[in-house]
């Protein structure tokens, strides 16, 4: 069903990709790109500053220099952490046991729900004052912690909601340990290898490919968080998680300030877009790829 | 299937009795194995605590909620519930989810046709461009809203479309989750193709193999394409937040939202409750299907 006249079907088929690609993507991502240059309310036309609002940003903004701090604070906090800590459970969960589908599901809910407007509420009422964290610590005879209103107290507890989603990553992790070819482990025994041994340099490397895909899934997406400081933190104590996104909220639909948020949009993808590329030019080191010539 | 900790007690012919080392293996393994059961239990009842904790709670009268971190109550009552579905507005909660309904039928509905027919057109057949396309939809896998998101929003103004619900679903019918294009296209590069071309032999168009083949046979993919749709859209905020601005079109999650500012510092039980009733349908869909979940984000995710 290849024939030459098929090749106009094929068209047909991705016609409705190719319009919205270009009507709610390629416009919108090129407009964004013209909006940062312009001073632009709303209300008026979109006024050419030139490189005013870049300006701004980088020598007379204290409040974007500090969210962009700990925008990066939070992403390097939380990816490496949750991606640790989903690894490690895969491989656990990637033993011969008995309950892996109740186990693997147990670890998987936080991470379907965990996006919801509703799990930020409820991760308010748990480290509010009167909350469930603070009944815990002063039963067991601790001090109340006072988690919003200490910046690296409010900080820890959105690390720990993202952390706490880690399940998505570690189905992905378990899938690919799964298919982990086990005559490789039969020989490694065999030659006497221990089990970190094994870990180390045949599981692993053979499980790069989806480590990197994790990776750059889970730092995209972070750089994105905008519910938790929106709900449970409302970007305080003094900023101090205020997230890029959130800011760029506050910008566009509370000041009406368009060409300004579009330019801050614009170094948070320029930003995202640097690291991934960095990620795809070091893969060539460290990921593997069946059928690579390197051993 | 094989597992690593059998293997040194190879070969288990029955005949010859099992040497010391062997029993010292069997019990290191059964050890090892006790171990990691204890250490999952502990960490899942852990992680789901809070979870636990909030179906307790939202059963529990107020001063309860404050007098033990225990989450079963002591005198269980609905009141939070009834006073929370009234909430502080003229409308029930139960307005608020026919409104998330209202969104998550026609993008559920447009997603999984527009996914299905770009997915084939990918899949299938070759066309001037096909690989800078593919490239382009796999690019825009990490593509953030963020910087698309503005003037997204000025379009929907032009057209006047504030304050409905067609800014939320309709780019979903022109295939714009490029997960799930992807999704789909690997699938059906894992299906063999003798079926379609013997439906072509015989005279079937295209676009009848489409319907009377692929697509029965990519039902699972499909049904988790509706369910992952399904779990996003109610769990999306910033989307109405940004374009749902009178309550009485609100959803879940800005009603939600809106009982917070309310209540605030009082009355747990109730945004507890109503904060286990916003997360129910999630629950109970990804409990009916949670294969499809798994089976889906392992297709996304590991060939990717």
């Amino acid at each position: 069903m290849m024939g030459g006249d098929n090749r106009f079907l094929g068209m047909a088929y991705v016609s409705p990709y190719i319009i919205g690609l270009l009507v709610f993507t390629a416009f919108p991502f090129l407009a964004s790109l013209y909006l940062s240059f312009t001073d632009y309310d709303l209300l008026s036309t979109p006024k050419w500053v030139g490189l005013d609002n870049y300006e701004r940003l980088f020598t007379r903004d204290r409040t974007f220099d500090k969210s962009l701090s700990v925008t990066l604070f939070y992403v390097f906090m939380t990816v490496p952490l949750k991606l640790a800590f989903a690894l490690l459970v895969a491989v656990v969960l990637n033993y011969k046991l008995k309950a892996i589908g109740f186990f693997r599901t147990a670890y998987y809910v936080p991470s379907i729900l965990g996006g919801s407007i509703a799990i930020a509420v409820l991760w308010r009422y748990i480290f509010a004052e009167a909350g469930l964290v603070n009944m815990m610590l002063t039963g067991l005879g601790f001090e109340a912690v006072n988690w919003f209103g200490d910046p690296q107290n409010a900080m820890f507890t959105l690390v720990l909601l993202r952390c706490w989603q880690f399940g998505s990553a570690m189905v992905i992790f378990l899938a690919a340990l799964q298919s982990v070819d086990k005559s490789l482990y039969e020989a490694a025994a065999i030659d006497g290898a221990n089990k970190w041994h094994v870990f180390r340099y045949i599981t692993v490397p053979l499980i790069t490919p989806v480590i990197f895909f994790n990776l750059i899934m889970q730092t995209v997406q972070a750089f994105q968080e905008f519910n938790g400081p929106y709900i449970i933190t409302n970007g305080g104590p003094l900023k101090s998680t205020y997230l890029l996104p959130m800011y760029i909220y506050d910008k566009a639909f509370k000041s009406f300030d368009m060409g300004y948020a579009s330019a801050i949009a614009w170094i948070l993808f320029v930003i995202i877009m640097v690291l991934t590329v960095v990620a795809f030019w070091s893969s060539k080191k460290w990921v593997y790829y069946a059928g690579d010539k390197r051993s | 299937m094989v597992d690593i900790s059998n293997i040194p007690s190879y070969p288990e012919t029955g005949r010859t009795p099992p040497t010391e080392m062997e029993l010292k293996l069997k019990r290191q393994e059964r050890r090892g194995a006790i171990i990691r059961y204890t250490i999952l239990t502990v960490m899942g009842l852990i992680m789901l605590y809070p979870l636990i904790w909030m179906v307790g709670a939202s059963f529990k009268t107020n001063a309860e909620i404050f007098s033990s971190p225990w989450f079963f109550p002591k005198e269980p009552t609905v009141q939070g519930y009834i006073d929370g579905w009234k909430t502080s507005t003229p409308y029930t909660f139960g307005h608020f989810f026919l409104n998330s309904l209202y969104i998550v039928i026609p993008k559920m509905i447009g997603t999984a046709i527009s996914s299905v027919i770009v997915a084939y057109g990918f899949a299938r057949f070759e066309f001037p461009g096909k690989k800078i396309l593919f490239g382009i939809l796999i690019a825009t896998l990490l593509l953030p809203d963020v910087v698309t998101r503005i003037p997204q929003y000025l379009l929907f103004r032009e057209l006047g479309w504030l304050d409905t619900y067609l800014p939320l679903f309709v780019p979903q019918w022109f295939a714009m989750e490029a997960f799930f294009v992807f999704m789909l296209i690997q699938f059906m590069r894992s299906i063999p193709r003798d079926m379609e071309e013997a439906a072509r032999v015989d005279g079937a168009n295209t676009l009848q193999v489409l319907w009377y083949i692929v697509v029965p046979m990519m039902r699972p993919a499909i049904i988790s394409v509706c369910l992952f749709v399904f779990m996003w859209t109610m769990n999306d905020f910033l989307g109405p937040l940004i374009y749902i601005s009178s309550v009485e079109n609100y959803p879940v999650s800005l009603a939600l939202k809106l009982s917070i500012d309310a209540t605030e510092a009082f009355a747990w039980n109730q945004i507890l409750a109503m904060t286990v009733l916003a997360l129910t349908p999630s629950l109970v869909v990804f409990f009916i299907a949670q294969k499809y979940f798994i089976d889906g984000i392992s297709t996304g995710g590991v060939k990717g």
